[in-house]
């Protein structure tokens, strides 16, 4: 059995917070309505943690190896969360710099679960004004249903209509599990094995040990291509 | 087994003391700093090539010529010359030019640069970037080996019946290294060439740099110019000496810290550790170095980044006399042993040199 790599990226700066637990808990409703017939591992990224190797990335030009690390986890992943706090209309710069760091062609085809949390609800459509088109724009497959938390819903005054926070981050978790078991097809996820075609044609680099002298552009290749 | 420096030529201002150099000031600085890395027993003096501020060196060969002048063994190249957005008939003029007048003391390194807008400001596309570096370079290496040429490609006007003047000294072209820092399409470019290949890595960690530079090895041995270990490979490094480790620190500091490209970001303590940069004593310098061989194999240059961050000329020159007097003869013995007998200790040498 396959086992599924979901990655939840979580952008909130307070610890706890509640940007933290909006991801925990869509992570729980996708592992659960995954189902007993496939094993989910769940990874969470915390890019609190992170900042400053993220700042640090941006003018050297280069990760640390913990930063490497979370990006080659989201980069691999089969299924991935990210959720944010709303900054100035937006999505945190925090969470925008480290996506500004992922490969371009890396997130292709990833299905991703969109998540948000603010202040008050009149920010809720930040999921589709910000965070859809960016992910849009890494060619990453989101998921119709996106999730917003605003202060609010986690006590009195929430948003109860058809069932409130709890229904909605349920009817998500069950969408993108459904998504990932379609797109997952005869057991090896669709995104995983379009990555490893990507992964190929750039192996050039691992030598005859991996994929192979066929992956080198030869050079007359390079030359007659001009 | 080459040992040399090479510089950036950027106008930084000192920050221990505010003072900004005049950019005529630190082209004589530059000229300083070769004749004294001849003094000291280097071998090779490479300057970058740059068309903004704060950087000077727009005219390589202007400098190099110059310095040819002043000096005596002194082998002299670039770091790197723009193969992308110079006109490869003027590249094959202007070094041509500098190996006669240097009795054949000239090599280069070609690159794609690192600045955007040199390309639209000479004409280009920087899109076209590896293209422009594969047809260019293509048409370069035809000039220096054949007499007359017809020529005609994407990116430069045809050539009719053109001889490219002065020919290369004795017939024999300079020998060229190709500099890259993350594109594979370079390493295999050098590789279909038999040329070098120049591996930047002061900026990077070094499992990045073995990647590309297995790659090369690799690919130099499938066009048949020899076995992988046998490739020409060239790398750089950077370093800040005093006797004692702790005084180096404190001393480089506040350069490091306000440094162009890497300041303000990971710190001194980082950066040490994830890269070829060593603050210390010469022997720390001495260690870390040899640790190049076994991540990259037995290879052929070393250059040192030694005068930027507004370091000034007099603490250059000490770094100098280190690197020439307590480093680099015991780098040159231990990187002697255990090389195999087939594997060369440097780029092939122009004839010229030979009967000098």
């Amino acid at each position: 059995m396959n086992e599924l790599k979901l990655v939840a990226v979580t952008a909130g700066l307070g610890k706890p917070s509640s940007t933290r637990l909006l991801t925990d808990r869509l992570a729980t409703a996708v592992t659960e309505h995954a189902g007993a017939g496939s094993a989910v591992d769940v990874h969470v990224v915390e890019l609190r943690d992170l900042a400053v190797d993220i700042a640090n990335n941006l003018v050297s030009g280069w990760p640390s190896s913990a930063l490497g690390a979370a990006l080659e986890a989201v980069s691999d992943a089969d299924g991935l969360i990210v959720v944010t706090p709303v900054f100035a209309g937006a999505y945190s710069g925090l969470f925008k710099s480290f996506f500004d760091l992922v490969e371009p062609e890396a997130l292709t085809g990833t299905p991703v679960l969109l998540g948000a949390t603010g202040g008050t609800a009149r920010h809720s459509l930040v999921v589709e004004h910000a965070l859809r088109p960016l992910f849009s724009y890494l060619h990453a497959l989101t998921l119709p249903t996106a999730v917003f938390a605003a202060t609010d819903d986690w006590g009195a005054g929430a948003d109860t209509y058809g069932g409130g926070l709890p229904a909605r981050i349920d009817r998500a978790g069950r969408e993108f599990a459904d998504l990932l078991a379609r797109l997952a097809g005869d057991g090896i996820p669709r995104a995983r094995v379009e990555r490893d075609a990507r992964a190929a044609g750039q192996d050039e680099l691992d030598g005859p040990g991996g994929q192979g002298e066929a992956d080198v552009v030869p050079f007359e290749q390079l030359l007659a291509g001009l | 087994m080459q040992f040399g420096i090479f510089t950036v030529g950027d106008v930084t201002a000192d920050p221990t003391t505010g003072r900004t150099p005049s950019e005529h000031e630190r082209i004589k600085t530059m000229v300083a700093i070769a004749q004294k890395a001849e003094e000291v027993g280097l071998d090779v003096f490479a300057t970058g090539e740059h068309h903004n501020p704060p950087f000077v060196p727009s005219s390589p060969t202007t400098m190099l010529g110059y310095i040819a002048a002043r000096t005596e063994r002194l082998i002299l190249s670039t770091s790197t010359t723009l193969i992308t957005t110079n006109d490869p008939v003027k590249i094959a003029e202007d070094f041509a030019m500098l190996q006669h007048l240097a009795g054949g003391r000239v090599d280069l390194m070609m690159g794609r640069g690192n600045t955007g807008p040199v390309y639209p400001w000479f004409g280009k596309d920087i899109r076209q970037g590896i293209p422009l570096a594969v047809e260019n370079y293509a048409l370069l290496h035809r000039l220096w080996r054949e007499d007359v040429i017809d020529w005609s490609g994407k990116f430069r006007t045809p050539l009719q019946g053109f001889t490219s003047t002065p020919r290369p000294l004795d017939g024999v072209p300079p020998f060229v290294w190709h500099g890259s820092i993350r594109s594979p399409e370079i390493a295999e470019q050098a590789a279909y060439y038999g040329d070098g290949f120049f591996a930047n890595n002061i900026f990077w960690p070094k499992g990045h740099f073995q990647k590309l530079i297995e790659l090369y090895r690799r690919r130099y041995a499938h066009y048949g110019h020899g076995t992988p270990e046998q490739a020409i490979v060239g790398l750089g490094g950077q370093v800040f000496m005093r006797a004692k480790s702790q005084d180096a620190v404190r001393e480089f500091r506040p350069y490091f810290d306000n440094a162009p490209v890497y300041g303000h970001g990971p710190s001194l303590e980082e950066f040490t550790e994830q890269t070829p940069l060593t603050v210390g004593s010469p022997q720390e310098v001495i260690e870390k170095t040899l640790q190049f061989r076994e991540a990259f194999g037995d290879y052929q240059r070393q250059l040192f980044l030694m005068d930027h961050a507004g370091l000034p000329l007099k603490t250059v020159l000490e770094q100098l006399d280190l690197l020439g007097e307590e480093v680099v003869p015991v780098l040159r013995k231990e990187f002697a042993v255990g090389r195999p007998a087939d594997v060369p200790d440097a780029p092939p040498a122009h004839p010229a040199l030979a009967r000098a």
